[in-house]
């Protein structure tokens, strides 16, 4: 395929009525700029991931918000989990995998040798496209993320913060007399937000979630997608989609890439209504991908 | 040789199964069927045989098992019939002493199950927490090179004879644990126990490998994404999602261990003592029903006959803990 690059410059030329400057934002150019007016949570600088020696993410930069919803588009294999993953390196425990570049969440580069991993999954939560509800008791798949992170206290505390979880993920109610039971007997989109509830339960200050929907009905997938908007106030989320409804209906920012490029990056608006890269245009509206 | 299979009645059922997409066509006049060639027909034919041939032969095998197991405990109940025709089976499981080769002899089972019972016990308190660390290490933080060594070479200590256990047993742990623990005879329960442990740690570690590693990455990635590090996620996460197959292999270690016979006929000594004390010296059922083959009794008399009733005791206990073995993985089936 056709360099990216090029082809913008391309449709630049071929579209004279588009505005060059803005046409070409400071992102495309590797070292993101953050604008003044936008804070930062999490900043990635020139992102270079390999499997191996396969180059899966290139060069890749930019500044995800705080207390709001970045969306990460673009075909199957173009590196959005792959992305993600890097944001709690997650990617880590992938044998022959390389980092190269920065990611840092409040300023910190999380790849930086003296990052604690632990304690960055902790602040940094997942939420997989398959529920990974562990062969437990409901009580026990909450119980066990607060055990490990000492977060568990006394009895009633413990019972108390699982409580509080389930009521964030919006599962307090269904499960609230079954909290012994294992979590295998739930629906797949109970199991999925049971997997929301564990990953609020210790509070973490970014969420990510690769798909989480992906594998759920239509209602499920509501409830996950009004669940996602309350939670924007409390918590920084980025969710990897695949369908474009979801990313303009919930997200504020949407990230397109494509084989491993970011390729456009803005507000979800600008992105959904016209946004600057034929390519983008193309793939959110289907025409490719 | 072919329909004397096929009169099995397996074979006229996977028969009358492949037949049934086209029943009409008569076999060898295939060429009728307006879709085939004629020779694409009769390869077709010719397959459709050789399936059926392959089938039966595989019921029969997998029968024939079935078929031996029967069998050999048909002859196990016959035979101890005609011993506890002597001896009251109240007398077999109550009586303290079991003295066939004395002119008054006494057949109490007891003092040969707790000798297969305590040794058991001692093999399994060596080869339970060993295979199973061994099996968390291989699955979860092993290097594939290192596993791709390990493992083998493991497995190998299961493919020495089990006599060669035995002298080790006697020859060089004997005289080991002597030291640490004073006043332990030459032979005894514990070392043949430790021995026996060693031989089957590769039974537990090996299928307690398989099993972890059967849990899917994504369970464990989700343990990651909760701040646990990889020995919490092993222990916490992966174990008890792989239970139902760790404890398949447990089960397996304690059939071998009581069933296990060169190491404690050579090493634990081969007189029947009711003990629970490992350090003494004991017999267990496998051990006697040894000495009683190697002739020490006359054939026909009622010591002899005895071995079928100690063999008949021996695949009770084995069932029972299979028995067990099969609810306790029924309980922990996995559901990832
Ligand atoms: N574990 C791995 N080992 C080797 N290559 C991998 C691995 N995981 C992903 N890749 C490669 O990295 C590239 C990006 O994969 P990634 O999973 O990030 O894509 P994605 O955008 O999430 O795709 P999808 O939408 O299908 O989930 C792909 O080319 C993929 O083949
Ligand atoms: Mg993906």
């Amino acid at each position: 395929m056709d360099d990216p690059q090029e082809r913008e410059t391309s449709k630049d030329m071929q579209s004279p009525n588009m505005i060059s400057e803005i046409a070409t934002p400071t992102l495309m150019k590797g070292i993101a700029e953050p604008k003044s007016e936008i804070e930062t949570k999490i900043d990635i600088r020139r992102l270079n991931f390999f499997y191996g020696r396969v180059c899966a993410l290139k060069d890749v930069s930019l500044t995800i918000p705080p207390s709001k919803v970045t969306a990460f588009i673009g075909p199957s294999g173009c590196g959005k989990s792959t992305l993600v993953r890097t944001l709690n390196r997650m990617n880590d425990v992938i044998p022959n995998t390389s980092v190269k570049g920065e990611v840092c969440i409040d300023g910190q580069n999380i790849y930086s040798p003296s990052t604690d991993v632990v304690e960055l999954r902790r602040r940094v939560g997942m939420v997989f496209q398959k529920p990974t509800t562990f062969p437990r008791s409901i009580f026990e798949n909450i119980a066990y993320g607060l055990r490990i992170n000492d977060l568990a206290g006394s009895k009633t505390e413990l019972a108390d913060r699982i409580e509080s979880g389930l009521k964030a993920a919006a599962l307090w109610d269904e499960v609230k007399d079954r909290l012994k039971e294992p979590a295998q007997g739930l629906s797949g989109g109970q199991q999925q937000r049971l997997c929301i509830a564990r990953a609020l339960a210790i509070e973490p200050e970014i969420v990510l979630m690769d798909e989480p929907t992906s594998a759920l009905d239509p209602i499920a997938t509501q409830r996950i997608e009004e669940l996602i908007v309350e939670l924007k106030e409390r918590y920084t989320i980025v969710i990897v989609t695949h369908n474009m409804q979801q990313a303009s209906r919930i997200s504020d920012m949407t990230a397109f890439f494509w084989l491993g490029e970011l390729i456009e990056f803005d507000t979800t608006e600008k992105m959904f209504t016209k946004p600057e890269r034929r390519m983008t245009e193309d793939y959110i509206t289907g025409r490719f991908g | 040789m072919t329909t004397d299979i096929l009169h099995l009645r397996a074979g006229q059922k996977i028969m009358a199964d492949s037949a049934s997409p086209n029943p009409s066509i008569p076999i060898g006049d295939a060429g009728q069927t307006p879709l085939f060639s004629r020779s694409d027909s009769v390869a077709r034919q010719l397959n459709r045989w050789k399936e059926r041939i392959i089938e039966s032969l595989l019921f029969v095998a997998a029968f024939s098992s079935v078929a031996i197991t029967l069998g050999i405990v048909g002859i196990l109940i016959y035979e101890s019939s005609t011993f506890f025709a002597h001896v009251s089976i109240t007398d077999f499981l109550t009586d303290t002493m079991w003295t066939p080769m004395f002119a008054s002899a006494r057949f109490g089972i007891l003092p040969l199950v707790a000798g297969t019972l305590v040794t058991t016990t001692v093999a399994l308190v060596v080869a339970l927490p060993i295979g199973t660390v061994v099996s968390i290490y291989l699955s979860e933080f092993a290097p594939s090179v290192v596993r791709e060594v390990i493992k083998p070479v493991m497995e190998l200590l299961s493919a020495v004879p089990t006599v060669i256990y035995g002298y080790f047993a006697l020859q060089f742990v004997a005289p080991m644990l002597q030291k640490i623990i004073p006043g332990l005879p030459t032979f005894s329960m514990l070392s043949a126990g430790v021995v026996m442990g060693i031989m089957i740690i590769p039974y537990v570690s090996s299928l307690s490998e398989d099993a972890m590693r059967a849990v899917p990455m994504s369970l464990r990635e989700g343990a990651y994404a909760l701040g646990a590090n990889k020995i919490i996620t092993a222990v916490r996460v992966v174990y008890p999602a792989a239970l139902s197959g760790i404890v398949a292999s447990y089960i397996l270690a304690i059939s071998r261990a009581i069933g296990e016979t060169m190491i404690v006929a050579i090493a634990a000594g081969m007189q029947p003592n009711l003990t629970l004390d490992p350090r003494q010296p004991a017999e267990t059922i496998t051990a006697f029903i040894v000495q009683v083959s190697l002739g020490d009794l006359p054939h026909g008399s009622i010591g002899y006959q005895s071995i079928f009733a100690a063999g008949l005791t021996l695949f009770v206990m084995t069932l029972v803990f299979n028995i067990i073995g099969y609810g306790l993985r029924k309980r922990f089936r996995e559901v990832y």
